[in-house]
């Protein structure tokens, strides 16, 4: 199975709404938490260890580019 | 005090931390040539016994040699598996170790104040033996040593420090270092049996390697009555212990072992005395508690291995081949299983009914295992003592969300407890030609069942395997003469070859076996049927160590004797 990267929300507008309401009043440790876990709940609810490793891979890219632009000379 | 006092009638038992065993000179040491031996183990611990105890069943003389005169002193690996202790009943030892080990098969996680789950090892009845026993490894060793001292075929050398080790064509040259000077000897077969130090691995200029890991943990033994259960109890982050864990197991004669996590900076001189002890424990117990503290040491540990086990004529076991933390009592486990895979080869490889590569295949199969091993210990490790602080928060994360949902359980790690490795894709296994079902796939180890004994008595399966290589085929009774002359053609594919003992196990409901000579059980309870997925006339080859190595629907001579071949690795 493949990671959904199409647009695959029943609404889009609605979850990004949901999403930041949740951490509302919450300071950055307290969300740090909650992102924990809500990484936890969905990981589990797609289960599938193939499909996960794509999350987490489509997700890393978006790391490796802060990592590349904050050390100097580390892309050769 | 020799090690033949250890067999006799004592008063009172005997204390097997405090036995200091006699360096005594030997014939060898006054021989004008190196004296050859089959066989030479060093190291007497436990891993180092079995293989002795092991090979000395199948008629094979083993020197083992002991820089030391004692056993183990403080309690050390207290957790044996189920695995091991199936393997202790094969050794003759499993009575004793039984007898006085403290059973137990319920594991509870804590987190902070609350328990979080509980989970049962051994689910299912029909076994003989239970999950686990925890045991002082003192008590452990010191029946591996009364064994070894019935054992004429044993010999074991205290102060017998290897200091030289060179391989030769076809043997090893030792030296040997004694209170009366050097001697050397000569082995066909060297096994470093050594422990994570190994003085062998060393001598012949290899190492262990992996990860260190930067924390420390406090060992306390604790004597005292406590009304618990036999349970092993997990906290993380508990009220009396913050921001680390703790574990708490039953060990014998009312000794509780209590293992606090310290963190890297923790000097371990300073932790180990008894006036830093007391308030870890008063925190736990509460400060009227009464208790003696028995042992105490701090450790930390690593996930290594060498690269590999087996190097020529010398060969390695236990923490001298890999070294895993102690979360899920691997440690001395897997060593126990690593002497077990060896003693069969080695002595098929003395007796000539097989040849080298048999122990290449010991290399291969234990070092998979090992990796296993490292992996789920390296695991528990990473969970129990995150490193980042981002490994610290999906931690928490995890634990905060298993007080609620089932899920979040299964992904909590206080170590994942030993079992023993199905050695899939051994090159051993004959692959399934046949469809079969459950988990008794080529290279599993062997399940229990209860069985019915030609005697009419209540049995267990892995009892009525007696080291050799057994096919168990399996019928009801409307087959009798086709199955016996099954059974009579597989007897005689295996003639000259190896020996081979051939099992009937009669279906559930079978009339008492009628065969007076063993060879016939009744699956008492269908379980053995059920286990390994058996249909009449199915059958399933297993290894001298008791793992599944080919199974059939239409088993035949031909089918046998290419599947032995697989096995012995002649290819």
């Amino acid at each position: 199975m493949n990671l959904v990267t199409t647009p695959n929300f029943s609404n889009a507008d609605d979850f990004y709404e949901a999403l930041i309401e949740t951490h509302r009043g919450l300071d950055a440790a307290a969300s740090h938490a909650l992102n924990a876990r809500l990484v936890l709940l969905l990981a589990n609810h797609i289960g599938t260890t193939d499909v996960l490793k794509q999350a987490l891979a489509a997700a890393r890219e978006g790391a490796q580019a802060g990592i590349d632009a904050a050390t100097p000379g580390a892309k050769s | 005090m020799k090690l033949s006092d250890l067999t006799r009638e004592h008063s009172s038992p005997v204390d097997y931390q405090k036995a200091q065993f006699d360096y005594e000179r030997c014939k060898d040491q006054d021989s004008a040539k190196p004296v050859r031996h089959p066989v030479v183990v060093v190291g007497a611990g436990p891993i180092g016994m079995c293989l002795a105890i092991d090979l000395a069943q199948r008629n094979v003389p083993v020197l083992i040699l002991d820089n030391d005169v004692s056993l183990s002193v403080g309690s050390r690996a207290i957790c044996f598996a189920k695995r091991t202790l199936e393997i202790f009943d094969r050794l003759g030892v499993g009575e004793p170790m039984m007898d006085k080990g403290v059973s137990w098969n319920v594991g509870k996680v804590f987190f902070k104040d609350q328990q979080l789950y509980s989970f049962n090892l051994l689910p299912e009845s029909g076994h003989e033996r239970p999950a686990f026993i925890n045991l002082q490894q003192y008590y452990c060793e010191g029946y591996l040593a009364e064994r070894v001292a019935r054992l004429p075929l044993v010999q074991l050398r205290w102060q017998n420090k290897v200091v030289g080790v060179e391989q030769r064509a076809d043997h090893v040259l030792v030296t040997i270092e004694t209170p009366e000077g050097n001697y050397q000897i000569e082995a066909d077969w060297l096994v470093g049996c050594d422990g994570s130090r190994s003085t062998v691995r060393e001598l012949i200029g290899q190492e262990s390697k992996g990860r260190i890991f930067r924390d420390r943990f406090l060992i306390a033994d604790i004597k005292m009555e406590m009304d618990r259960p036999a349970e092993r109890w997990f906290w993380f982050d508990p009220p009396f212990h913050r921001n680390q864990s703790v574990l708490l197991h039953m060990q014998p004669d009312n000794v509780w072992r209590v293992d606090f996590q310290l963190g890297w900076d923790a000097d371990p001189e300073v932790e180990k005395r008894p006036e830093n002890i007391k308030p870890r424990i008063d925190a736990l117990l509460g400060a009227d508690a009464k208790y003696e503290l028995e042992w105490a040491s701090v450790y930390t540990f690593a996930c290594e291995r060498m690269a590999s086990f087996r190097h020529g004529r010398v060969l390695f076991a236990g923490d001298a081949a890999h070294r895993v933390s102690p979360f899920g009592a691997r440690g001395a486990n897997s060593g126990i299983q690593d002497a077990e895979n060896l003693a069969w080869k080695l002595a098929l490889v003395l007796r000539g009914q097989a040849g080298d590569a048999l122990l290449d295949t010991y290399g291969a199969e234990r070092e998979y295992a090992a990796d296993e091993n490292l992996l789920n210990s390296t695991r528990a490790t990473d969970f129990i003592t995150p490193k980042s602080e981002i490994s610290k928060l999906f931690r928490d994360a995890t634990l905060d969300l298993a007080r609620s949902y089932p899920f979040a359980r299964s992904v909590v790690n206080s170590g994942r407890l030993s079992v023993p490795a199905v050695l899939h894709g051994s090159s051993l296994n004959t692959p399934d030609a046949d469809a079969f079902e459950g988990r008794m796939v080529p290279g599993a180890p062997a399940a229990d069942a209860p069985v019915l004994l030609a005697n009419g008595h209540p049995g267990w399966l892995l009892r009525e395997l007696d080291g050799e290589f057994t096919v168990l085929i399996y019928g009801d009774g409307n087959q009798r003469a086709q199955l016996d002359r099954l059974a009579d053609e597989l007897r005689d594919a295996a003639e000259g070859q190896v020996p081979l003992k051939v099992l009937r196990i009669a279906a559930q409901g079978s009339a008492a076996p009628a065969n007076a000579d063993g060879s016939v059980l009744v699956d008492q309870q269908g379980l053995v049927a059920q286990r390994y997925d058996l249909k009449p006339g199915s059958a399933v080859l297993l290894r001298p160590d008791q793992h599944v190595c080919a199974r059939w629907r239409q088993p035949s001579a031909d089918k046998l004797r290419a599947a032995l071949n697989t096995a012995l690795a002649r290819h």
